[in-house]
């Protein structure tokens, strides 16, 4: 049973890590009672004034010495225990959680499959997109590259993807059926059509053969790419996690952004020589994407604190940091903007540096959203609190938006 | 979403054109007993396997919750009023407490008033059997990716685990936390409302345990008027705390068809308190995906045309 680990849980008894609890009071009482932190909150004598008078069943409860009161909620340390009195080992229940149980489930999809996969998506999608336009311009170092990246992202993919299922051997049954009400139906079909059209033209690309075909399905990766970076946005969102959610509006952009960053990224690190298409693109989705997840924290308040609390904020923090130096460095260095910047050889130096650390930052911001979405399924909080705050605003017949607007 | 009149017939809109009314529960929990009749039933029917004999310390509430291998769950909770404390709902007394009988639909052998009124010290404890909720819109079903998931002649929700290839969808999905993913077996699961009963004439296995007729099985129709006259007749027998929980067709799920006589606010009981269909977003969210995918193709070409001028 996963438990919340944040300090602002609603939890009733959020707890320590294992092992913190009063190793003086053996049996399963005092288990029971570190675990669930029975008599936090500094109510004890209330608690007590209770147990003396409550009489609902005896099999719950039992005559211990307590330990110490007045101590902060979750039974972490082993403070001074207290003559004998009765009291309830279970816990009274919050009023607004059942035992600060998850109300919804936490999302099955494993670490690093499905955040490796939002990121690889994103990555295989806007290669195809970049290739397009590198093949566009004649930059056919560059479309070479891309198109290999773009292959080696979606088939990396595909097979985190399979692997996360829980009947992997049934992974056809995606394409039993076309539902556009199902994110994911989409993207089965969107990855397949982009998967034979980034094959063929990864293909033609590295032999040389039949170049009007290899055109052709590059075009058509190019064109289903953008939907495969964006899409997964949409498969994440349309879940009842609330950092998800919620974020609805400005993640697919945050994904667009995070995409274009990564694919430019790797096409610096790959040609730091013919990397200014590259860098561009890269430059453009940065601040894209640093602008939508802006805008995203800002408009979630509450809802986003996951995304602002420890680990998924330790990825975050760190993604943004690599996203502002990288695409700095690679503008200010390689020279596209301010038309020439550092001479070759650091030039080269610089856009390998700065495409590695795009590269970096995109998947950890992958990683950073996936995991802010555990926190918040986690907590009943996330639910409870914004649909209160909705019945409430229904109930004073103010005029709101539809929830999730 | 607009709502008309009458309440949306999930079945029709699956494509029934002759099909049997719509069929749900209604759980009234001022007559549960937290005898758990329902828990052991649904396991020997539908082979649900073993999931765990645990001491959860929450009361006698050795589930948990709802999960793959537990599709009815009771709920315990211990609540002491204390001096001081807000009037909150409860059982207090009113001009028509003792008369009347609720209902004569048959509907429970407890009639007067709810089991969970507060006792002379101050004490309750409530008890409810919780369940797959069978929305009306229901996003497990509408976000399952392999059609898996489908609606039944009556109106339920139903996971065929002979196409279910366990992508855990409908788990992020249910805005209950009801359908999840069985260890060791890899697909998803949850109540059927016993499929393979109602459909030979039998009311699930749940219902026909209940012994107090907490767990009542009919037309959807009927029980929502069955609903209705209980919450009254506990107004008036004093119970002011007592409510239903999606049984209105206008609610964020347009109505469940399985729903509930609670006593106290949903969230007492682990159950959000307005839960909305996860998937009435999604059009809105399709349009930002694609507004989304186009400025990446605006920025490719951007990137592509400054380097031309540039150069």
């Amino acid at each position: 049973m996963s438990r919340p680990q944040d300090p602002g849980s609603t939890g009733p008894r959020s707890t320590g890590p294992a092992g913190t609890g009063n190793g003086n009071e053996p049996g399963l009482a005092a288990r029971v009672r570190e675990r669930w932190g029975v008599h936090g909150r500094g109510q004890h004598e209330r608690d007590r004034a209770e147990a003396r008078s409550v009489d609902l069943h005896d099999g719950v409860r039992e005559r211990a010495g307590r330990s110490g009161g007045g101590r902060p909620s979750g039974g972490r340390h082993g403070g001074a225990r207290n003559a004998g009195g009765e009291q309830f080992v279970v816990p009274r229940a919050r009023p607004d959680s059942y035992y600060g149980k998850p109300i919804i489930k936490e999302p099955v999809w494993g670490s690093p499959d499905v955040p490796g996969y939002l990121f690889l998506g994103g990555l295989a999608g806007a290669s195809a997109v970049l290739a397009g336009f590198a093949q566009a311009t004649g930059n056919h170092r560059q479309a070479r590259v891309s198109k290999v990246a773009a292959v080696g992202a979606v088939g990396l993919s595909g097979v985190a993807l399979v692997a996360d299922l829980g009947r992997p051997e049934r992974f056809l049954n995606m394409l039993r059926v076309f539902k556009p009400t199902s994110p994911m139906s989409v993207g089965s079909w969107l990855l397949s059509g982009f998967g034979g059209a980034a094959v063929a033209s990864a293909a033609c690309a590295v032999t040389g053969r039949l170049p009007r075909a290899g055109a052709a399905a590059t075009a058509g990766a190019a064109v289903l790419g953008p939907g495969v970076c964006t899409y997964t946005a949409a498969l994440i969102c349309d879940t009842a996690v609330p950092a998800w959610h919620e974020g609805h509006r400005e993640m697919p952009y945050v994904f667009a952004g995070s995409a274009a960053s990564a694919a430019g990224g790797l096409g610096m690190l790959a040609t730091p020589g013919h990397a200014g298409l590259a860098t561009r693109f890269a430059a453009l989705g940065a601040v894209t994407e640093l602008t939508a997840k802006r805008r995203m924290m800002d408009r979630l308040g509450e809802t986003g604190e996951p995304y602002r609390t420890g680990r998924p904020a330790k990825l975050l923090n760190v993604a943004e940091v690599l996203t502002v130096a990288g695409a700095a460095a690679a503008l200010l260095g390689g020279g596209p903007v301010l038309g020439g910047g550092a001479p070759g050889g650091r030039r080269r130096v610089m856009n390998t540096l700065c495409g590695a650390a795009l590269l970096t930052a995109s998947a950890l911001t992958r990683f950073g959203i996936f995991e802010a979405g555990r926190v918040s399924a986690r907590d009943p909080k996330y639910i409870v609190r914004p649909q209160r705050e909705r019945l409430a605003a229904k109930a004073a017949g103010s005029v709101t938006d539809p929830p999730g607007s | 979403m607009a709502h008309s009149a009458p309440p949306l017939d999930p079945a029709a809109h699956a494509g029934y054109e002759d099909h049997p009314p719509r069929m749900g529960f209604f759980t009234d929990t001022s007559v549960c007993i937290g005898c758990k009749a329902c828990e052991v039933a649904c396991k020997e029917w539908n082979h649900v396997p073993e999931d765990g004999l645990n001491l959860l310390g929450m009361s006698y509430d050795n589930t948990g919750g709802l999960g793959a291998s537990t599709w009815r769950h009771v709920a315990f909770i211990e609540q002491i009023k204390r001096p001081g404390d807000a009037p909150g709902p409860g059982h207090e007394p009113g001009p028509g407490h003792g008369h009347g009988h609720p209902d004569d639909s048959g509907a429970s052998v407890l009639t007067e008033s709810a089991l969970g009124e507060f006792s002379a010290d101050g004490s309750r404890w409530l008890m409810a059997s919780n369940v797959c909720k069978h929305c009306t819109e229901s996003a497990c079903l509408d976000v399952c990716p392999t059609g898996a998931l489908m609606r039944t002649e009556f109106g339920t929700v139903v996971v065929q685990e002979d196409v279910c290839n366990g992508c855990g969808y409908c788990v992020s999905a249910c805005p209950f936390g009801v359908i999840e993913r069985r260890e060791g077996d890899g697909r998803a699961w949850k109540c059927t409302l016993c499929y393979d009963r109602i459909g030979d004439g039998l009311e699930p296995a749940c219902a026909k345990a209940c012994p107090t007729q907490s767990i009542q099985f009919g037309p959807v129709d009927e029980l929502r008027d069955r609903a209705q006259l209980r919450v009254d007749a506990l107004h008036e027998a004093g119970e002011t705390g007592a409510r239903l929980y999606l049984e209105d067709p206008d609610d964020g799920i347009s109505g469940g068809g399985a729903f509930f006589l609670l006593l106290d606010e949903p969230e007492v009981y682990g159950l959000p308190p307005d839960p909305v269909d996860t998937t009435r977003d999604l059009p809105r969210m399709w349009r930002h995906v694609a507004t989304a995918a186009g400025a990446l193709v605006v920025g490719g070409l951007a990137a592509a045309l400054s380097g031309r001028r540039g150069s």
